[in-house]
């Protein structure tokens, strides 16, 4: 028995010590990169199945689309090599690259992109298939011309191309996009093992530059600590996005490892139920804004990185403008306004997904409230599950906290459905001219808009998350803004 | 003995039909919307209606729950509202890890337990005695969880010998499956290992004191390669019982030790279908907990009465 014990001792300590100096890790050999993301996607069908993890996974990595969206926002040629629009806006005209096939084999032509397109339109179910509404119809030209007819004028039409909606499909491919994804990116799928990892593996046909890693492991780890620490024990390669801000500092100081800042499409909104009283009066939601200090919300919440907000815009968004001081933190006007308003003893309930974030800045706002005499009750919400049936669902609030994630969602302040109930004719005309106009008209309507929805204080817009990187230093080309809904695997070194 | 079995095995069929029910129930209440959280912020009431249809879930809770389980019988577990993949292999996948976890945590335990809980006894009136059963008393009172954070801090952010967590499949890489496992099984084992020092160490107290070793004794052997060598097996009987008594408290601590170190075992699964609402895969993992739990403590049940014959009558 004894000796046994001992045998087993010391196998464990064999295998430790063999691992003594070197890596513990997944990523072994330079060809290999392994990142680590929280989000795990559900399946590999992004027809069927909403939210951010499949495109984050898939998207240019192993589905293009005609267009994409480079790290700086612009939208920049893929499957397409160029494209031309009518005088009346109508009529796209792309030129498309030769010689791209399919992960499967299947020759990549205009008939595809025909296909491609109308399917969104049969088969999608998801919501985001209303993008393609606005196609009238798609001409085959030759194999390398395909001809796109709008029903009419749309900006917006051409950006949502860089998106999901835009992948490009073979009719040969879509048999079981659950578990088999066919499309004409540097990456296949390998393999995947649910719960805890996906494996891309480079496709030897791919047409353009081939990728720098072969291999690349998408780790999903859910507990923001347990993803730390698989960096710092070496089990992957990079931190696509950190979720706390805490960890961060101890990467920085660490030379192994880069640290990114840049920015993201997600606006942490306190919005306001315009549905209800006293939040249907311009002069107590901008009362509420006056009272909260942005910037020390920001410090608080997220350790101060990220970007102070005025309006619903990110920086990489052409018609972005600095609107952060429109309403300065000012307690005496904001106590004036709401006894200008008759409600100097307003009392209300915040309701904010319970993520951590969302709980530390309606701490702040809360407390800043309570200063010009509001009393907030601060109700976190089972994030996505309950915020979703009481706040998103039902209307069921008075204020509520969250980060809204999608690229250019102030359009929704154009929706008087949405949750917020913000109902402006001016700001629904003006979002239906900058999608029909040119693109200065586009820029010129929709600074327009984010002014107005901002004198009208839509919302509170406390900051923009910001997007942090972690790396390790061997790992090069990683984009700091996370600006589409892809982690570009393509630009790595 | 064979009424005895009968009855066992009623009370087993009654226990899993009445948690099935308890199960449904609980994940009936919870507020949330199925169809809402797989669909996303995006959804149209009009596609919710249909979702909603689709899941089955604009019928009478009865009806949901007579239809789940008649499936459940024929060994159809139905399909995931989230991923919209059957339920049944998942979860036998699933299943495998945390037995590997399970296993090993078990293994952990007992060759702690057994050279420590023997030592315990033998020198019972020593330091060496006190020392065991001090550090046994601690390590009872660490929960999993904190033990796996504390592992994982020492062994792999600091000296970076074994991987924070994650999972190798054994018939992939045998030896980073065997050094992915480490951390997870001492984490589990430890204060398994701690609980179970202390039975050792009764049992082999109780066994010093017979006649046998006294005899072993006076040929001269010292007390611990008697104990060794004759009374072993007398004390292995007690302890083999705690150690199936224990095996649920192992199966709930793997829950915690999973998420701990991200192992793709039933116990993160539950965790994520939670929160997703994936109603159908919570009932199905509780239920295999719950059956597992139950078809434990019938086997412990009927070991008692294998291994102690005055209980083959029926009381």
């Amino acid at each position: 028995m004894k000796v046994r014990i001992s045998a087993a001792l010391a196998l464990l300590l064999v295998v430790s010590a063999c691992s003594a100096g070197s890596t513990a890790s997944v990523s072994s050999g330079p060809d290999t990169l392994a990142v680590g993301f929280t989000a795990e996607p559900a399946n590999f069908d992004f027809t069927r199945t909403d939210g951010t993890a499949i495109p984050q996974a898939l998207l240019y990595n192993v589905y293009e689309g005609l267009v994409k969206l480079d790290p700086t926002g612009k939208i920049v040629p893929l499957l397409a090599r160029s494209w031309t629009v009518s005088d009346d806006r109508r009529t796209y005209d792309f030129q498309l690259q030769p010689g791209v096939k399919f992960s499967n084999g299947a020759p990549f032509t205009a008939d595809d992109v025909r296909f491609s397109i109308d399917r969104v339109k049969t088969d999608w179910t998801i919501s985001i298939k209303s993008k393609m509404d606005v196609v009238d119809h798609v001409e085959v030209v030759d194999p390398l011309h395909a001809r796109v007819v709008l029903k009419k004028p749309s900006n917006g039409w051409l950006f949502d191309m860089t998106g999901r909606v835009g992948a490009m499909f073979s009719p040969t491919g879509v048999a079981d996009l659950a578990n088999t994804p066919v499309g004409t990116g540097p990456y296949h799928v390998q393999s995947r093992r649910r719960g805890d990892s996906i494996v891309l593996a480079a496709n030897p046909a791919y047409w353009g530059k081939p990728p720098a890693y072969k291999t690349v492991i998408l780790k999903y780890i859910k507990d923001p600590t347990a993803l730390n620490n698989a960096l710092l024990s070496n089990g992957i390669d990079v931190i696509a996005q950190i979720t706390a801000p805490d960890s961060i500092p101890q990467f920085e100081n660490d030379t192994r490892f880069t640290v990114l800042q840049g920015t993201t499409n997600g606006e942490v909104v306190l919005s306001f139920n315009g549905r209800k009283a006293p939040f249907d009066d311009v002069r107590v939601r901008r009362a509420l804004i006056l009272a909260v200090d942005r910037k020390a919300l920001l410090d608080t919440a997220w350790a101060g990185r990220g970007t102070v907000l005025g309006s619903m815009v990110p920086p990489t968004d052409p018609w972005y403008e600095d609107l952060s001081g429109y309403y300065p933190h000012d307690p005496a006007q904001a106590k004036a306004l709401l006894a200008e308003a008759g409600q100097s003893n307003l009392s209300f309930t915040l309701r904010v997904a319970n993520l951590p974030y969302a709980t530390a800045a309606a701490q702040v706002v809360a407390s800043d409230l309570a200063d010009i005499g509001v009393h907030v009750t601060i109700e976190p919400l089972d994030f996505p599950a309950v915020w979703l049936k009481q706040v998103f669902t039902d209307h069921d609030f008075d204020a509520s906290i969250v980060q809204h994630v999608e690229a250019r969602d102030i359009t929704t302040f154009g929706n008087p459905k949405y949750y917020w109930g913000y109902d402006n004719p001016r700001v629904r005309q003006l979002i239906a001219d900058a999608d029909a106009g040119t693109p200065e008209q586009q820029v010129a309507d929709m600074r327009e808009v984010a002014r107005t929805i901002t004198a009208d204080a839509a919302a509170n817009w406390l900051f923009l998350y910001p997007n942090v990187v972690v790396a390790k230093k061997k790992v090069t080309g990683l984009a700091a803004n996370q600006v589409s809904e892809s982690f570009d695997l393509t630009g790595l070194g | 003995m064979a009424f005895t079995i009968v009855r066992r095995v009623a009370i087993l069929v009654v226990s899993v039909l009445v948690a099935s029910i308890v199960v449904f129930a609980f994940m009936a209440v919870l507020p949330g919307d199925p169809a809402q959280v797989a669909l996303g912020v995006n959804a149209t009431p009009e596609l919710l209606a249909k979702t909603r249809h689709d899941f089955g879930l604009d019928r009478p809770v009865v009806e949901q729950y007579l239809s789940w389980m008649g499936g459940v019988l024929h060994g159809d577990f139905g399909r995931s509202y989230v991923t919209g993949e059957a339920i049944g292999p998942q979860l036998i996948d699933r299943l495998g890890v945390t037995l590997w976890l399970v296993g090993a945590g078990m293994l952990v335990a007992v060759v702690l337990a057994v050279p420590f809980g023997a030592l315990a006894a033998v020198w019972h009136r020593r330091f060496g005695g006190t020392a065991i059963s001090g550090l046994s008393q601690l390590g009872v009172a660490v929960p999993a969880f904190l033990a796996g954070i504390l592992l994982v801090q020492v062994f792999a952010v600091q000296l970076r010998w074994l991987p924070s967590g994650g999972w190798t499949p054994p018939d992939q890489d045998t030896g980073e499956f065997l050094r992915g496992l480490v951390l997870p099984a001492l984490s589990l084992g430890i204060v398994q290992g701690a609980v179970l020092t202390r039975y050792v160490r009764s049992a082999v107290l109780d066994t010093l004191g017979q006649d046998y070793l006294r005899t072993a004794r006076s040929k001269g052997l010292r007390p611990y390669p008697a104990l060794m060598r004759h009374g072993m097996r007398n004390a292995a009987v007690p302890v083999v019982t705690v150690l199936g008594l224990q095996l649920t408290t192992l199966l709930i601590g793997a829950v915690v030790v999973e998420r701990v170190f991200v192992l793709p075992g039933l116990g993160s699964m539950l965790l994520d279908s939670v929160s997703a609402r994936d109603l159908l895969s919570v009932q199905a993992i509780v239920l295999v907990l719950v059956v597992a739990v139950l078809v434990v403590n019938f086997v412990v049940d009927l070991l008692y009465v294998v291994i102690d014959p005055r209980l083959r009558t029926a009381r």
